[in-house]
């Protein structure tokens, strides 16, 4: 039941009921939908504590489950997808999110690289399965983690272990308005040098993923004293062969560098690459 | 309406809890067949990719099993670790995870009572749904869960997967003066607070009680969160490593995630109400006086009543932060000095929803040989289940949307967290 265009009752007559009536209709639909995650991307939509109220104002929230219990049907202007397919019943339910919606923005790493759980690619997980289960057939779980574009076109990614709040509140608005998102392509470096911090990998020796990570956190990591952990995936050319030597000459071991781009983007392209060469050195 | 003989009740997507789950009512003949909350969340193998990792990976990692609680996550691996390596952790080091951990309860709380849980007791779909009859309640929430992520971000550096906390202590610690902006919010933060009880004291609620057994953290002094032996109403008081003798889980068809029950047979209860059981004397003199005031007894066993315990229980964080930031005086050194050893460490801490249990098994060289996590909500699945069983069978006169809705308040009495409890998929699956 659509709630929010239900006819209004003019207020003493002070309101004419017919524009208040039009300029509802208009609002986008919004829809957010989760996959394999931890709730955190959506999370940080009810996290915009100063924006959700007027956010709720210009947009339709007609399919929020974390949020509320009232669900209008599709089709929806913007689905905000979080998490990853990893069973055969979520990589069917993902082109109907997708048939339903006229833009589609994956966030987070789940979404977008297929996130932690993505690990399990390495972890040998097909193996590990029998010796715990009585079943394992009855298990719906795909042997992999994968990331939402490569089951359906996507407008949009935001990267992110969660995703940050400016930029998620920045791409709704620009998705709604037909503008193009802004979206960084550099890495963390140069938001780190931005704010000041020190090198944490050049005065500490920290292994820090900082020169090969997309940007977007504002180096929050370094700026706590510890090296970059990746959790917004690989920058726009990232050359973890060139960072390579630095790591290796501040005592860091190839499998703890193996082990740093095996986490949160682990099948991140470059990461994976990355990762798979440290593994085997 | 007239009382019909057979009917059910089916929710295929619960709103308002945290990850995915449904329920389904079955009634026969007036009686309440059978009751499962389904959960289909899917699972994503935490404890399989744990096995080979290095500790100092677990509190970062495992905080990914949940965005909505991840200091509980970070709080517990953390311990764990530091217990089986035999490392001391300055008490400064302690009071700031304290610090942290109630910033989280605050955040977890405020979204709970305002957007999750009080749109039932007032007849709407969501807390957008309530903003736009009672705007100014709503921004008074929404500032009380404010000043819990800024708390969270001053000493985490955010408040989603904060990432300051490690084994043996922080990276970094906060100074004096990095407290100013957010103990000044507290302060102001404490009247909203105490504002939400009388608020959510006023509604009203089903007559529904059952004896559970409750189970909390206690701890001699403090209202038990990051430290204390584990308790019980029925007179259990245990380490934790002594956990899984007491406590087993059972695998149920219909879930992706286990059931905890006691080892002598019985369904337990975690969570606020448990807490507030077994620990009010704890609780500060103006939360104490708050609940009494709300009509709270020394035991409240009226789940839906839990929205009060949990406003209560927010007082009790925001004067407790503000405490902790009195007090606080930097460490000479962020973290202790961490030597691997092999051995097995255990840690209860208790997460907004009630005890969260880590279990590690470590090598000698400091990587995770077995790991087991046992968050709150799986803990509570077999009561929530109970629960709804007793509530239907003396709610059969509603009509079929309104025991509906009444069966989903139901559910999210207990903030259940689905994301959590399907972080495992150990022994879901039917063995047949």
């Amino acid at each position: 039941m659509d709630t929010h265009a239900a006819p209004e009752r003019p207020a003493n007559g002070a309101k004419p009921a017919k524009p208040a009536r039009a300029r509802r209709h208009r609002r986008p639909t919004l829809a957010v939908w989760k996959f394999a995650s931890c709730d955190g991307c959506q999370l940080t939509l009810l996290d915009c504590e100063d924006e959700l109220l007027a956010i709720a104002d210009v947009v339709v929230v007609a399919h929020f489950l974390e949020a509320s219990r009232d669900v209008l049907r599709g089709p929806y202007d913007l689905s905000i997808v979080e998490g990853s397919i990893t069973t055969p019943h979520d990589a069917e339910r993902i082109h109907r999110v997708r048939r339903l919606s006229k833009r589609l923005l994956a966030i987070g790493a789940c979404a977008v690289t297929g996130g932690l759980q993505a690990l399990r690619d390495f972890a040998d997980v097909q193996a590990w399965v029998p010796l715990v289960y009585a079943n394992p057939a009855a298990i719906e779980a795909l042997p992999r983690s994968t990331p939402i574009a490569n089951h359906v076109a996507v407008d949009h990614e935001l990267r992110g272990c969660p995703v940050s709040k400016a930029q998620l509140l920045d791409t709704i608005i620009a998705l709604l308005h037909g503008r193009v998102p802004r979206a960084p392509s550099h890495p963390v470096c140069l938001e780190c040098k931005a704010r000041g911090a020190v090198c944490v990998a050049v005065a500490q020796r920290q292994p820090c993923l900082g020169p090969v990570t997309m940007a977007g956190c504002g180096a929050i990591c370094p700026a706590h004293g510890r090296g970059c952990y990746g959790c917004f995936g690989p920058a726009a050319a990232p050359e973890p062969r060139a960072l390579a030597p630095v790591l290796r000459s501040h005592g860091h071991t190839d499998d703890a560098i193996a082990r740093a781009y095996r986490a949160y983007n682990a099948a991140a392209g470059v990461f994976r690459a990355a990762g798979d060469d440290h593994g085997r050195a | 309406m007239a009382e019909r003989k057979s009917r059910s009740v089916r929710v295929d997507a619960l709103a308002r809890v945290e990850g995915e789950g449904g329920l389904r009512v079955r009634v026969r003949n007036g009686v309440v067949a059978g009751v499962a909350l389904d959960i289909y969340e899917p699972p994503r193998f935490f404890e399989a990719f744990l096995r080979g990792r290095d500790h100092a990976e677990a509190p970062d990692f495992t905080s990914r099993i949940c965005g909505i609680c991840p200091v509980a996550y970070q709080t517990c691996a953390a311990q764990a670790i530091e217990r089986a390596f035999g490392v001391t952790v300055d008490p400064r080091v302690r009071a700031l995870r304290r610090l942290l951990y109630v910033g989280e309860w605050i955040e977890s709380h405020a979204l709970h009572v305002y957007l999750l849980h009080a749109p039932d007791f007032l007849g709407y779909e969501s807390g957008l749904h309530l903003a736009k009859d009672h705007g100014d309640v709503v921004r008074r929430g929404l500032a009380l869960k404010q000043v819990g992520n800024e708390l969270m971000t001053a000493i985490g550096g955010r408040e989603i997967h904060p990432v300051t906390m490690r084994v043996g202590g922080f990276w970094h610690v906060p100074s004096r003066r990095d407290f100013a902006a957010v103990e000044e919010r507290l302060r102001r933060a404490l009247d909203a607070a105490i504002d939400t009880v009388r608020w959510v004291a006023g509604f009203e609620f089903p007559e529904f009680e059952r004896d559970y057994e409750f189970v909390a953290l206690r701890h001699p002094s403090a209202y038990a969160v990051e430290d204390g032996r584990l308790v019980s109403s029925g007179g259990l008081d245990i380490d934790a490593a002594d956990y899984e003798r007491e406590f087993v889980e059972e695998h149920v068809t219909h879930s992706n995630a286990l059931h905890s029950r006691r080892a002598a047979g019985g369904r337990y209860f975690v969570g606020p109400l448990a807490r507030y059981a077994l620990n009010h004397d704890r609780l500060s003199p103006t939360a104490l006086q708050l609940a009494r005031e709300a009509g709270l007894g020394p035991v409240c066993r009226n789940p839906f009543r839990s929205i009060v315990v949990r406003a209560v229980e927010t007082v009790w964080a925001v004067e407790e932060a503000l405490r902790l930031i009195a007090g606080w005086e930097p460490p000479d050194a962020p973290c202790a000095a961490v030597v691997p050893k092999a051995g097995r460490g255990w840690a209860i801490t208790e997460a907004p929803r009630g005890i969260l249990y880590h279990r590690y098994d470590l090598s000698a060289d400091g990587r995770i040989v077995d790991a087991r996590i046992v968050p709150p909500t799986a803990q509570n699945l077999g009561t929530i289940e109970d629960d709804l069983k007793a509530l239907v069978q003396g709610q059969l006169t509603l009509d079929d949307a309104t025991l509906t809705w009444r069966c989903e308040q139901a559910v999210r009495n207990y903030d259940p967290c689905i994301s959590c409890a399907t972080h495992f998929l150990r022994l879901t699956v039917e063995r047949s």
